[in-house]
Parts: structure tokens; sequence; C-alpha cells
């Protein structure tokens, strides 16, 4: 699967000092700096920075020879990866069938209410960012919400907006 | 690693256990986590510090107890459950111990929610700390590895597998047997073995808690199918939304190569055998083989026509075989006890047992295993304890997106692979969510059409363009703005779809608008003639909603 000989290829130097970049190095380097590892790449990525930027898209897809391109198209497939920078906090939503038919869309439609954003939206003052899942494995929980990485079960539309009142005070 | 040595680490970790007089069980898997079990554990070994106990009474993470409604669960070594403990419980668990039981936190398991299970894939489930390789050793575990290797060859490993006539358990239920056979048969300088852990179905967690309660079990199933089709590579793909899955595999990934059980020369033999993760990143599509294929290589996960089939043309193009988690988990048990033993439980062409992920609108909700054939009355009414609130039944729905909601009718009918085919539904990875008469049945198939084609690669026509209208008619419909024209249209978009889509998702795409047509017509004939939703879900401003 060698792709023209390694040695013409110089692979380029971090956009920046950011320490992160050593992670997304450490990554590609596991992987043989071969295109396969792109997703993974990605991965590192976004856990480092929380999100994918151009800058950061650029920078892999160079390292590892694949298309902008091709980056980019990996990048806006996947559900996963976002190429926006997320709030201060984050509300999930789950939406799956469990929890659909246990409330969900009530949740969705408070969030939307109180915040005046939708799914995939963050807050103008860029505090809370609203996503959804398609599921979360937490069926017996339903209706589940993930405020900022911590599970919360049986959610109703009152608890979350008290929830969601705590986090709009500074 | 020889089996003496494997045998020493067993007795050992049993003295080790055994010194303890008593035993304290807490489950540390997801669903329990969420509902703070680890802050239980944590009190738990703060009072057994200040009693001095620290030689008497072990504490333990153990992975999925089943009734995740009822988290954080713990058990005691006399058989005690209790459910929804906190910390503040913890000193007078550590009291009943020795005591009598508390009743205030009792969860009894004399009901049908325990009695009814047969545990194989869940052996292990709630009793073992997933992160210690020993305890799992201790458990039997590697010994099905072992055995391979010192005593059968690959065919005859293979032939077991056959006979005990496990089939895959990742929904389309092809015979593992078969499929392993076709991979070792077929000839390639490399092969590699996938692990499909991308559990991607709304409503579906077997994979995720098996992952997360027994992660050596998978191990041990991926090593065994390895060395029976001659593979030295091999991937798990597991749902990046996972992330204590992924913790868990990663530990037991080292350790089991810290003891010589993955790496290179096995146990001293001349079989090798990798095993690395990729994680997914949100693309139901994947969980179709070509797809999870091309998400592996690092591409965008869209499916290719087959033939050639993975067995003969796989990952990097070489021959590949791809199984479920769940059915990589059946493959220790099988080998440990014959194949002849598995054949004997389940139905004539659906064997052993499968677990389901028991949600909705159902009073236990939960993970339970139970034998192929039970019928979903059992299930639901039986070990899920029926609906809760004096509601009345109206469906279950089964397979996720692909799959089909089932009638009060057909209650009656055993679970296995062909009758919930013949039924409209079909088995899918194990998700079954109930739903009572609060629930419309034109919403829940708008809802899963509205899923399909959010999930929908694009590739092909018939499932890119065919979703997203049959999703505006639904939406017409549950707007009550719909006609009977619409209706129409939408059965000749559903055999469209199903005969012309490139792969399953598309072709299974129609089916929960299907089997809600079939037995729920007179609930869209409510909502194309009178107007009228009769659960009263429809018709409200929410249904505006843009498609993702």
């Amino acid at each position: 699967m060698a792709t023209g000989a390694l040695s013409d290829f110089a692979k380029p130097a971090p956009p920046n000092q950011d320490k992160r970049w050593r992670l997304v190095d450490a990554t590609m380097r596991r992987l043989g700096q071969h295109p396969r590892g792109l997703i993974e790449t990605l991965h590192t990525v976004q856990e480092a920075y929380g999100y994918l930027d151009e800058e950061a898209l650029r920078y892999v897809a160079t390292s590892l020879r694949v298309p902008l391109s091709r980056a980019y198209g990996v990048a806006t497939f996947y559900h996963f990866f976002t190429l926006k920078p997320a709030g201060e906090h984050t509300c999930v939503v789950c939406m799956g069938t469990a929890c659909y038919i246990k409330g969900a869309p009530q949740l969705l439609d408070t969030v939307k209410r109180d915040l005046g954003v939708k799914p995939g939206e963050t807050t103008s003052d860029g505090k809370v960012s609203v996503l959804t899942a398609r599921c979360l494995g937490s069926c017996g929980l339903a209706p589940a919400v993930v405020y900022d990485r911590e599970v919360a079960g049986k959610v109703t539309p009152h608890g979350m907006r008290e929830h969601l009142a705590q986090w709009k005070t500074p | 690693m020889t089996p003496e040595e494997l045998e020493q680490i067993s007795e050992s970790e049993h003295e080790a256990q055994g010194k303890f007089a008593h035993r304290v069980n807490v489950c540390v898997a997801a669903g329990c986590l969420s509902c703070q079990s680890q802050s239980v554990k944590d009190a738990l070994d703060k009072d057994i510090t200040r009693r001095g106990w620290e030689g008497r009474c072990q504490t333990k993470g153990v992975g999925c107890m089943g009734l995740c409604a009822e988290g954080p669960l713990v058990s005691t070594d006399n058989g005690t459950m209790y459910k929804g403990v906190t910390a503040a419980d913890a000193p007078e668990i550590l009291d009943s111990v020795e005591s009598s039981p508390i009743e205030r936190l009792l969860c009894p398991t004399d009901v049908p929610f325990f009695q009814r299970q047969k545990k194989i894939v869940l052996e292990n489930s709630g009793i073992i700390d997933a992160e210690r390789i020993e305890d799992y050793i201790g458990s039997l575990g590697y010994g099905a590895l072992i055995k391979v290797l010192t005593e059968m060859t690959p065919p005859e490993v293979i032939q077991e597998v056959v006979k005990s006539g496990l089939r895959g358990r990742g929904g389309a239920g092809y015979p593992t047997g078969l499929k392993w056979s076709t991979v070792a048969k077929a000839a390639g300088p490399a092969k590699f073995i996938i692990c499909n852990a991308d559990e991607g179905d709304p409503g579906a967690f077997m994979d995720r808690s098996v992952l997360e309660s027994d992660p050596h079990r998978v191990l041990e199933g991926m090593l065994i199918a390895a060395y029976a089709v001659g593979a030295s590579e091999g991937f798990i793909y597991v749902r990046a939304e996972y992330p204590l899955a992924i913790k868990r595999l990663r530990t037991a990934i080292r350790q089991a190569e810290r003891m010589g059980l993955l790496g290179t020369s096995i146990c001293g033999t001349r079989f090798s055998f990798r095993i690395d993760l990729r994680l997914g990143a949100g693309a139901f599509v994947c969980g179709e083989e070509t797809a999870l294929i091309a998400s592996v290589e690092g591409k965008r996960g869209t499916p290719r026509p087959r033939p050639p089939y993975p067995a003969q043309e796989g990952l990097f193009g070489e021959p590949t075989l791809i199984n479920n988690v769940e059915t990589f988990a059946n493959i220790s048990p099988i080998i440990r006890n014959g194949g002849d033993w598995y054949a004997k439980i389940g139905t004539e062409k659906s064997k052993g047992t499968k677990v389901f992920a028991l949600a909705g609108r159902v009073q236990n909700t939960g993970l339970v295993e139970v034998p192929m054939g039970v019928t979903l009355r059992e299930i639901v009414f039986e070990i899920g304890g029926g609906i809760p609130e004096g509601r009345k039944f109206k469906a279950v729905q089964t397979g996720g997106p692909s799959g089909g909601c089932l009638p009060a009718e057909l209650l009656d009918m055993p679970v296995d692979y062909e009758s919930l085919a013949r039924a409209g539904s079909i088995m899918g990875s194990g998700g079954m969510i109930v739903m009572d008469e609060s629930s419309c049945m034109v919403d829940v198939a708008k809802y899963f059409m509205d899923f399909c084609m959010t999930e929908s690669c694009g590739k092909c026509v018939p499932c890119r363009v065919g979703t997203y209208q049959m999703h505006r008619l639904l939406e017409s419909i549950t707007q009550l703005e719909g006609t009977p024209k619409d209706v129409a249209l939408l059965t000749e978009l559903c055999d469209l779809l199903k005969n012309t889509s490139l792969c399953g998702l598309g072709q299974s795409a129609p089916n929960p608008v299907i089997s809600t047509m079939r037995s729920f017509a007179d609930e869209y004939k409510a909502h194309v003639e009178e107007r009228r939703c009769p659960a009263g879900v429809c018709g409200n401003h929410r249904n505006s909603e843009e498609p993702a």
C-alpha cells in the first residue's frame, strides 16, 4: 500500500507550538504515518482540542498524505466529529427509541424554548451547546441527558430547566 | 502461559478471594455508574477501613447485574441484592452481611426477571471484576483458548462451532461456523478478524454491557476465531460513544499481552495474534460489514456491493472474519462445554441464548438473557413485569430501525430468527422496546424513518432520496395533513427501497413502516381520513422540526 517513496516525503511541522500537537503526532506515528490512520488521528485532535478546524484538518491531511478533500469528507461524514468549538457547557439529549417514547422530544422542546437554540447549535453567549445523541445505551434511565459528560437519568422538563438555569447564572 | 500456569493463577485467585469472610459486589457498569455507584463503592471501602475489616470483607466493582433501571445495584455473597443504593447506605450494608438483610433496599431475586433467565454470555456479568484478568481466569477464563491451542486443530474448532448451531448475533443470523470455514478456506497472505462493537441501534445496549462487564470474554472469542481461521491480526471496532467500554477493553488487551495470551507465540505455540481498537465515529451504516471495513481503513463508511464478501476480500483486500461482540462472547463456553451442549439450548433453527436490552414502557428495564424460543409474552410480561401504571400494551419493537413493531396478537410468538422475520421484524442485535397506548405507531414509524434518513450514507439513490421522501410523507401524515394517497405512495416507496437499495440500511429502512402499516392500519387510517391521532401524540407543534 506504499504510495511513493517515503524518503521523498517531508512531514510538515505542526501549525504552532501548542504541546497538544505532540499527542496528534504520536497517534500518527503509532499508525505508521499511513492514510488508514486518518480517523484515529482525527479522534486524537478532537480529544485534544475539542473540535476540528481547518488548520488541524490541513495539518493531518498533509502529514498522512491524503487529499484535504478526503480529510474533510471523513470529518463531515461521521457525526462524532465537530468542526465548531463547543460552548462552555454541553447538554446532550438522547434520542434513542426508549428515550423518544419516554419524553425526549419534550426535553428537546424545553431546551429550544429556554435557550433558543436547536440541536447542533451553541447559545450566542457561548455558554451552552445543545446536541442530540442517537442512543447513549442508558435505556434503563430513559429519558437520559448528558450534562457536561455526566449522564442524568429519568429527566423531566422541569428538572432540565433547573439544570440549565444553573449554567446561565454567571 | 501453559495450562498449568493458568490453573495456578486461577487457584491463587480463588485462595485470595476465599480469605475474605464476606464480599460486597457493586455494579460499576455505565448504567449504575451514572447513578453514582462509584461513590457507593468508595463509601463501602471507607467504612471497611474505619471498621478495620480490610482482611475480612472485600468490595468488588463488577459488571452489569441486569436490572439497570433500579441502579445502583449492590449484591452480597449471601445472595442478597440491593437496589437504589446511595453512599449513605454503606454502613448499613456492611452491618447486614452478618445479620439480616435491609428490607428498605431489598431487590428480590426470586422473581421471574432473575429466575427465568439463562446466562451464558452474561455468566460473568455482575460477578467478576472486569478490570482484573485474574478474576476472569478464576472463572474458567482463557481455559477454552488453552484447550484449542493444546488439544484441537483449527478444523476441529470450526467443527465445534458448526455443531453448536451458533448464528451471528449482530442481527442477520448468518451461521457462524459457516462464516468461519469460508474465511479459513480463503487464501491470503494475511487474514483479519474484526469484532463489530459499533452498536448503533437506538435502544440496544447489550454489547456495551458485555464489553464493560466481561471484556476478556470477547478477546478470548476473537483469539479462538483467529486460531481457527488462521488470522494474525484483529480489530475491535467500538463506538467512541462508549468511553468506559473502550477503557476496559484497552486495560484487558494490555493485561492479556502481559500474560502472553496475546502477541507473538501465544502459550509457547506458533500462534500469534494482535488486537487493536478502532473507534467508530457515529455512523449507523458502519454496522454494515463493508462500510465497517472502509471505516477501519480510515475512510468514509460507505458500503460496496457484495460479492466479493469480506470473507474473501475484506480489510485491506484480505480475507476477513467479522462477527459481533455477542457472537464472540458465545465462543468460549461452546469450546469449554462442546457444540452439542450449546445446540441443546434454544429452538431447532435458533440455538443458544440471546441477550435482549429490554426498555421502554416496561416495569423492569434492563438486560436479560433468555433461551431462544421463549415467547414475547414471557419476556415482556413475566421477565419484564408488564406495563407500568396499569396501562395497556400496544407493541414491542425489535431490531431497531431495521426491525418492526409487533402487536399484541403476536405476543405468543416464539422469539427466534425465523418467527421474527415472518412477522415482519428481525432479531436485530437485541434491542426490545415496549410501547403502550401512549405511543402513536405512525409517529414511531416517522421516528425510525428520520433515523434512517439521517444515517443514510448517500451512496445509492434509492436510500438517499427514498428515505427523505418517505420521511416527508410521514411528516405530513403525523401533522394530520396527509391523505390516503400519501399512504399509497408510502407503500410503493417501501417496495422500492426494499428491492433496490445497495445495502442493508436502505433495504430494511421500510421495515418499521411496513410492520406498523400491517398491524396498525387503523391508526394510519385515522390520521389520513379523520385527521385524528388516536394516541394524541401527533399534530402538535413539535413535529414541525427540521430534519437534521
